[in-house]
């Protein structure tokens, strides 16, 4: 069992979570991602890691409730325990194989939407932490949605931007990147982390840009530990598997069209399950009535 | 009685079972495995046994299943193999044991797998353990994986007195006997998790969660956790694909996914919160046992099921039971059919196998005649879900991130096939890491010819 630490809601249907597992505290870096199970039928959910705390062998995960197991998830509280974390799984980004001369010498762009701020973070604060601070632009829908605005400014020059315009910036994160371009910022590299469509707007903007692009996939998985195979995504000319190639792939190589098909895959079905999770067995689909 | 032929075993009928996912076959009650036993005719020197790579004394246990002291015979099992009631299940016995038996030149060859079978049941439904009176040594070794190989090896070392620790990357001990091979051939809970207690019960501790290559590295697990040898036992890895057009469209899965969504996952249960497609027509590409399993858990979910398979009947790598199983329950053999393009609609969902005719050429490398293509015999099989079980290749996890560990061309562990002994100290490997995929019987003996290895090399590590 891997106790939660903490546990509690960053905003509305976005929660964060603490929790003691220290194989993976121990040896995760940023951009891995780990895989929690709730109970003892219950699925297995992949998440990027958020943060980590090597000496207290903790991991810090975030995430949206989506279908019925996130929202089962969503209800485990301070003290309770996942049955499963296991981790750290795929290959860390590849910042970390770069010496700090080197790093220092690029000007690197974040760019994150809504919950994907949180693996975004880990990266920008391991930067931070050899004394490069990075630019980042987090976008969210509505200003009530923000996540880790201060969190994020400690470790970076950030970027807020809302599509309704009720804080910071308004518009999407594409039209903030092409602000900053159009005030003078050139970038080396771009690393963007969001939903499917953002990722592939932004991955769009940069190669007009002509800006070097990472992207974080998170497709269907698993196992999530090389063997299943439903995690494969087009890049470019070859069929990689997220969880041992990735997650982190060229923007500019993904086929974002068919990866955002696969991820609908199983849509009905999570639909179903989850008003069977929160209406009980009255009603889930399925009777043809309806 | 006709002594030529195997005393019959109760099945499940093939219309009934096509709808469930209950165990096919039933097993010998007591009565039918004595006279089953009696038609052995306990061959001084025992051809049967040379056929089993774990080299179970078969007509020892057998005389004492004749005689009705099944207690005994599960002593003389539970010496060679710590998984009798799944290899009396899964081993293909018609090429191995039952393949030598002297019985089988005129008639039928003794049922010893279903013997065997009967005579693991038989202890679990009585709680009869395996021996335990051993004297722990203190050492540490370590076991990657929890499939057939890992447990032989940890249990195999166990006896010896050594403190094992298995890894297991999944939440749950087995393996592929978890994962991969359908309840309805190989019980989760009645069988698998019994066998499991067993190698518990000798001391063996599991370690649920922990990949080896990313939790912790075999480097680590020497200097840091002081374990002074290692078997790899780490199993298959990767799916292949046929790099055909279409593979990546929503409907098209690997042999690997959709079992581990039925098996693991147990999505086979409409309970279940993991999904599975459920599909109206189905094409597995294969003939493998991996998809025969496939199959017939495609069918188990209401599908129409076709195998499609570029040689003949003759060629199927599946066991002949499993082919025939499958065929009883209403699955389409579309052989010396090879697919050539996956069809998807506007929305990127299967809606068709597009498929060449083959016919047989010349013998190739696997001696195997070659299936040729004929042209201009194309043709389209009306599915909705495409499963390919064409195998897989090593996961490179473990190899990646242990120095000094050798890999062949194919990226499998190299091991020697005596001991398993590695390239690289203390390491010891064995299985589908090491043979590519391959069956659990073979994956058994392997571990049990490393914890020899094993056994040997801290032997003279420690005398040293």
């Amino acid at each position: 069992m891997y106790k939660i630490i903490e546990a509690y809601e960053m905003v509305p249907n976005i929660y964060c979570m603490v929790v003691e597992a220290p194989r993976v505290a121990a040896k995760c870096e940023p951009g891995q991602f780990l895989i929690v199970r709730t109970g003892e039928d219950s699925e297995r959910i992949p998440l990027t890691i958020c943060d980590y705390d090597r000496e207290k062998g903790t991991v810090t995960i975030v995430f949206q409730t989506i279908g019925a197991s996130t929202t089962e998830m969503a209800k485990l509280k301070t003290g309770d325990s996942f049955r499963d974390v296991v981790g750290p799984l795929g290959k860390p980004s590849e910042l970390i194989y770069k010496s700090v001369d080197e790093l220092k010498k690029m000007n690197i762009l974040f760019v994150a939407g809504g919950v994907g701020t949180a693996p975004v973070y880990p990266q920008v604060k391991w930067l931070s932490e050899r004394g490069i601070k990075a630019d980042a632009i987090v976008g969210s829908k509505t200003q009530s949605l923000l996540i880790m605005e201060d969190k994020m400014k400690e470790v970076s020059n950030l970027y807020v931007t809302t599509d309704d315009g009720s804080y910071g910036r308004s518009g999407m994160v594409t039209k903030v990147i092409e602000d900053l371009v159009a005030e003078g910022k050139k970038y080396d590299l771009c690393v963007a982390i969001g939903p499917m469509i953002m990722m592939k707007f932004v991955a769009k903007l940069t190669a007009e840009l002509g800006i070097p692009t990472v992207v974080s996939m998170n497709p269907i998985m698993v196992d999530g530990t090389g063997m299943c195979g439903a995690c494969r995504v087009s890049v470019g000319d070859e069929i990689k598997f997220a969880c041992v190639d990735g997650p982190e792939f060229d923007g500019h190589l993904i086929n974002f069209d068919e990866a955002m098909k696969r991820q609908a895959l199983y849509k009905t079905e999570e639909g179903r399950k989850l008003l069977e999770y929160t209406e009980g067995s009255t009603h889930h689909g399925g009777c043809g009535n309806c | 009685m006709d002594v030529m032929k195997k005393v019959p075993v109760r099945e499940q009928d093939a219309k009934e079972r096509a709808c469930n996912f209950e165990e096919v076959c039933l097993g010998y009650t007591k009565e039918e495995a004595m006279e089953e036993a009696s038609r052995c005719i306990s061959c001084k020197n025992a051809q049967c046994m040379k056929g089993c790579p774990v080299a179970i004394n078969i007509p020892g246990f057998i005389a004492k299943v004749k005689d009705g002291d099944i207690e005994g015979a599960y002593e003389i099992l539970s010496e060679s193999s710590s998984l009798p009631a799944v290899c009396g299940r899964v081993c293909p016995q018609e090429t191995q044991c039952e393949g030598k038996c002297i019985r089988g030149i005129k008639g039928e060859a003794v049922s010893i797998g279903k013997l065997e079978r009967f005579v693991a049941d038989y202890a679990m439904e009585n709680n009869i353990k395996p021996k335990t009176d051993v004297t722990p040594n203190g050492i540490k070794v370590a076991v990657i994986g929890s499939g057939p190989s890992g447990l032989t090896c940890a249990g195999d070392l166990a006896k010896m007195g050594y403190d094992v620790t298995v890894f297991e990357a999944l939440h749950e001990a087995g393996g592929v006997l978890v994962y991969g091979i359908p309840e309805f051939r190989l019980p989760k809970t009645k069988v698998v998790a019994k066998e499991i207690e067993n190698v518990k019960s000798l001391g063996v501790k599991f370690e649920t969660n922990v990949i080896i290559g990313k939790s912790v590295t075999i480097d680590e697990l020497f200097e840091n956790e002081g374990f002074e040898a290692v078997f790899i036992g780490s199993g298959a890895g990767l799916p292949k694909f046929m790099g055909i057009p279409g593979e990546t469209a929503n409907g098209v899965f690997s042999a690997n996914e959709y079992l581990t969504r039925s098996n693991l996952m147990k999505a086979f249960d409409e309970k279940s919160p993991t999904p599975i497609k459920r599909g109206k027509k189905v094409a597995v590409v294969g003939g493998g046992n991996v998809a025969m399993d496939a199959a017939r858990t495609a069918l188990r979910l209401g599908a129409e099921v076709h195998i499609v398979y570029r040689r003949s009947e003759q060629e199927l790598p599946a066991r002949v039971e499993e082919v025939h199983h499958a065929k009883e329950e209403g699955i389409i053999f579309d052989l010396l059919t090879n697919p050539v393009e996956i069809l998807k609609d506007e929305n990127g969902w299967v809606n068709g196998i597009k498929c060449i005719k083959m016919e047989l050429g010349e013998p190739d490398a696997s001696g195997r005649r070659r299936p040729v293509e004929i042209e201009g015999s194309e043709f389209v099989i009306d599915v909705d879900t495409v499963i390919m079980s064409l195998g897989t290749s090593p996961n490179p996890l473990i190899s990646s991130t242990t120095k000094g560990l050798e890999v062949n061309n194919r990226q499998c562990i190299v091991a020697d096939e005596d001991f398993g002994k590695t390239s690289k100290e203390g390491v010891f490997a064995g299985g589908d890491a090491v043979t590519g995929a391959a069956t659990v019987i073979l994956a058994m003996g392997a571990g049990k010819n490393a914890a020899k290895g094993i056994d040997n090399y801290l032997k003279n590590k420690n005398r040293g």
